[in-house]
């Protein structure tokens, strides 16, 4: 997240802070959902419980965010590409905290699966599953430190192979279900992981959409957006 | 964000004004202005259209020609030595340096605040008063009477001083004063109240009931203001022109300037990279 430097030092540094603090709390809902696929997968619980605890930090750095950016409205006044880039904080680190929801709540299932000592099976699909959230997560947090929209655009799109990849976990799901209903309560919290896995594509799609407001001034949320007009 | 590669001001090359200088409801429309001090040339084919009814905020660093511009428009320059100007001035499609324009009722028409609160050392009503008389816009003491309350009424300033009407305006507050000089302007009807950095002696408070004033003034008037409150500019216009080292640089609906300019010098001037 490169910029110009302002004539007060005293602002140019609020902005930097800022704007390290986003990134730094990208690493750390980053390296919670890569527990939290971890842990679904392996059904390790030590892990599953780490990832479940450890959400408060995410939280906390999320509130610190948001009163920075506060202070810096009712102090500069930022405009044109400054305000676009408060704006687009604020609302990437919702989306951000929100994954980190997502993450815990994986962490919370995995908890529940491995206390029933049953093997889920699934191996094979939920693998393919995170690790496509895990890779569209990193790219879409990419794309935000190098303000690249080149890349947020081919997030944008790749969301939908996310949500292709969800459906057919969930057809497996509900044939499982089907073959013995004593599986169906298992079967449940893998269904909420997946759903989880899902969602964090979606708010992966979404810092992507932000990161193109920021640079571009276009809103494309709800629309198609091709980089290459303009 | 910001190319990097940009980062020298100077390197930023300035072909012609982007945005939409253009529209369609022209008051005023400048074509190819250029304007000297002796052989200083202050403004650089500056192209414009002054929509009706509508505020146009100019911007730019010190120096940037945006006040030579305003001055252009209602031919304050004239009285400038060494001062030259060429190319069109439109008002209403008349061209305002004509050889028969006479600069006085061209100021009638076009009429100015300026910075400082000025009054004449008269009483609050004079103050007033004194361009309609020289305009001849009353034919007695009544209807002076009423064109004197209904101008402070429009400038809101006459609950405030309708006791004290003979009193001497210098003894007014700082934005009373102000609001004193647009009723003085207002009264002799102008279309057009050119404003140069009007609030920048007031404080706050005085400053949001001036830019109320101005919107409420925009109804009726077409208003060109300077400033160098950028939130000013925001604040009160629907158009905003960018000026730079006598470049004008970029014009657009306010709220893409302050949001997504399209010009980098202009977004530079915004959020303060450069003064």
């Amino acid at each position: 997240m490169e910029t110009q430097q302002h004539i007060s030092q005293q602002y140019n540094k609020e902005l930097e802070s800022v704007k390290s603090k986003v990134l730094n709390m990208g690493g750390m809902v980053e390296a919670q959902v890569e527990s939290a696929v971890t842990a679904l997968i392996e059904q390790d619980d030590e892990l599953a419980k780490k990832v479940a605890e450890s959400d408060y930090k995410i939280n906390k750095i999320e509130v610190e965010i948001d009163e920075n950016c506060a202070q810096l409205i009712a102090k500069r006044q930022p405009a044109a590409g400054d305000l676009r880039l408060i704006i687009a904080i604020i609302k990437v680190i919702t989306d951000l905290e929100r994954i980190g929801d997502e993450a815990e709540k994986i962490g919370r299932h995995v908890q529940k699966l491995v206390s029933t000592e049953d093997d889920i099976g699934m191996h094979a699909e939920l693998s393919s599953l995170g690790e496509r959230v895990i890779a569209i997560l990193h790219d879409a947090l990419d794309a935000l430190a190098r303000m690249d929209i080149e890349q947020a655009a081919k997030v944008v799109e790749t969301d939908k192979q996310i949500d292709e990849e969800f459906n057919r976990v969930s057809r497996v799901l509900v044939t499982h279900m089907m073959e013995d209903p004593r599986n169906i309560k298992n079967m449940l919290h893998v269904t909420w992981c997946a759903r989880a896995l899902e969602r964090i594509g979606d708010h992966s799609q979404n810092i992507c959409e932000y990161v193109i407001y920021l640079v571009k001034g276009q809103d494309v949320r709800h629309t198609e957006f091709n980089p290459d007009q303009q | 964000m910001i190319d990097i590669e940009k980062r020298e001001e100077f390197d930023i090359e300035i072909d012609k004004t982007v945005g939409k200088p253009f529209i369609d409801d022209a008051k005023f429309s400048t074509r190819n202005v250029d304007v000297f001090y002796d052989d200083k040339q202050a403004i650089f084919d500056a192209n414009i259209d002054i929509g009706k009814n509508q505020i146009i905020a100019m911007i730019g660093p010190s120096g940037c020609g945006k006040s030579t511009f305003l001055r252009c428009l209602n031919r304050m320059n004239d009285t400038i030595q060494g001062c030259h100007i060429s190319g069109d001035i439109k008002l209403d499609n008349e061209d305002i340096y004509h050889k028969h324009q006479d600069p006085v009722l061209l100021r009638a028409r076009v009429g100015m605040v300026f910075q400082k609160p000025n009054p004449f050392p008269k009483s609050i009503y004079d103050n007033v008063a004194y361009g309609a008389k020289l305009h001849g816009l009353a034919s007695n003491k009544i209807e002076l009477d009423e064109l004197v309350e209904k101008s402070l009424i429009r400038a809101g300033l006459f609950k405030e001083v309708k006791d004290s009407l003979h009193k001497p305006g210098t003894g007014l507050s700082g934005g009373q004063q102000q609001r004193l000089c647009i009723a003085r302007t207002i009264a002799i009807d102008p279309e057009v109240i050119l404003m140069d950095e009007p609030t920048s002696a007031l404080d706050p408070i005085a400053t949001a009931v001036i830019e109320e004033l101005m919107i409420d003034l925009s109804k009726k008037y077409t208003i060109a203001i300077v400033t160098h409150s950028m939130q000013q500019a925001a604040r009160v216009s629907q158009r905003t022109a960018y000026f730079h080292m006598g470049h004008l640089v970029e014009v657009n609906d306010t709220n893409t300037v302050f949001t997504n300019p399209e010009h980098q010098l202009t977004e530079n001037y915004i959020t303060g990279r450069f003064g």
